[in-house]
């Protein structure tokens, strides 16, 4: 029998792995991936420095030890050129690889706008185990650090980074910190949060250019509105694009993530999507809580019981402890309003439509306590 | 009474504390946590939690 072939060693392909093997110990699976195959937690990247870990610190288990552990083939290193749905087939550099059940684990991309300047090769961004050893190498011996984007990713690095004693510069055009996710006061909170771990703010501008520092120390980023911030290191930490393109170019459907239905199918037969590259009946998702109930769905379905991935509330917690966020977005186009309560740092809002019915949330501070009595009061996502 | 951290998220259940939203009671030892529980921020069972002194 032809194994089952998962690409991709996040947090996705191998909690998928790993819940399949709790139903089926003998199915042959095989994972291939183009990182080293260590395992690791990826929301711990933004932790590593107040933690002090280093990369070695936070690979959980060597390929080695995974492929012992789940009984399964890892193949590291791999970088997958195509896949032929119609022979079940992954073609590789210059092999290839017959599949019973493919599992698309890709994760995604970070995704920067395009800069000018001679040192925009030097620019970072941290998504994967790899990455953030290169940029905890490059962080050495060096004191600040210039971060662009003021989402999720870019909050939690400030936080962290603040937290290791460097000096952190942030740029976020869209006027406050987690403008997509929070309501204003609650942007304004985690921005005092920040600011009195010393973080300073860029808000308005966007990054135009990177250069290196004349004087031959560092680089300097350029804004649009003129100003010029020098720092040793630069982050980009605007945003995440699903991988979907392997998936495109087999003729899989695809829309903002590949498209899967509630069973985590994709357009094509045995072939199935899951975690940050998905987009499973419209919700793309890039967060562990929905993966974790796609991995156990899905682990279901590939042991011969076709199973539908269900999504409760889907609280999103934001590692600041500088001022500590959960928020739970409503339904994107939803009616109706915010009901925001502030008491200094401390900011309660809930998002009701317009029958009055609890849709969405977002806490900071102390109010973050107030979650899981909120998620009893909120629908389900995808029930 | 211990910690215990989620190595996936960095979720900490605190025996002392338990989790009564959840029906966990304060004082609830890590062992008598039910073994189909998951934690509430990232949805790993149990065997992704790892005792942490703090």
């Amino acid at each position: 029998m032809n194994p089952i072939v998962v690409i991709g060693s996040g947090l996705a392909g191998f909690n998928t792995v790993k819940e399949f093997r709790k139903l089926d110990k003998e199915t042959p699976v095989v994972v291939l991936t183009a990182d080293d195959g260590r395992n690791y937690s990826k929301p711990m990247l933004s932790t590593g420095f107040t933690k002090e870990k280093s990369a070695d610190d936070l690979a959980m288990a060597s390929p080695e030890q995974v492929a012992e552990q789940f009984n399964v083939t890892v193949r590291t290193g791999v970088h997958v050129a195509g896949i032929d749905t119609d022979r079940r087939r992954v073609l590789l550099p210059d092999d290839h690889l017959d599949y019973s059940a493919l599992v698309l684990a890709l994760g995604a991309d970070t995704w920067t706008p395009p800069l000018d300047g001679d040192a925009v090769g030097e620019v970072f961004s941290v998504n994967d185990l790899m990455d953030y050893g290169r940029f905890r190498q490059a962080l050495e011996g060096n004191k600040s650090v210039t971060i662009l984007g003021g989402g999720l990713i870019g909050c939690e690095f400030a936080n962290d980074l603040s937290n290791g004693g460097f000096q952190v510069s942030l740029v976020e055009p869209l006027g406050r910190c987690l403008p997509m996710l929070l309501p204003e006061a609650a942007s304004a909170a985690v921005g005092r949060g920040l600011e009195s771990l010393g973080v300073t703010f860029h808000f308005g501008p966007l990054a135009k250019a990177v250069h290196h520092n004349r004087n031959g120390q560092g680089l300097v980023t350029e804004l649009s509105d003129g100003t010029h911030l020098e720092s040793d290191v630069v982050l980009s930490a605007i945003g995440l694009r699903p991988r979907i393109d392997l998936a495109k170019d087999a003729g899989l459907r695809t829309n903002r993530g590949i498209l899967t239905d509630r069973t985590l199918r994709t357009s094509a037969p045995d072939v199935y999507a899951l975690g940050d590259c998905a987009e499973v009946e419209g919700h793309v998702l890039p967060y562990v809580l929905p993966l974790m109930a796609g991995a156990r769905a899905l682990a279901k379905t590939l042991a011969g019981e076709a199973t539908p991935v269900s999504y409760g509330v889907m609280p999103v917690t934001i590692k600041t402890p500088a001022c500590p966020v959960v928020v739970c977005p409503p339904p994107e186009e939803l009616e109706g309003e915010w009901d925001v309560q502030a008491d200094g740092n401390d900011v309660q809002a809930l998002f009701r439509d317009q029958e009055g019915a609890l849709r969405g949330y977002a806490l900071t501070g102390e109010a973050v306590k107030e979650k899981l009595k909120l998620n009893k009061e909120l629908p389900a996502l995808m029930p | 009474m211990k910690k215990w951290e989620c190595v996936v998220c960095g979720f900490i259940y605190d025996e002392e504390e338990g989790l009564p939203e959840e029906g966990i009671e304060p004082g609830t030892k890590w062992e008598d946590v039910p073994e189909d529980w998951v934690c509430p921020d990232c949805g790993v069972g149990k065997e992704d939690f790892e005792m942490i002194e703090i």
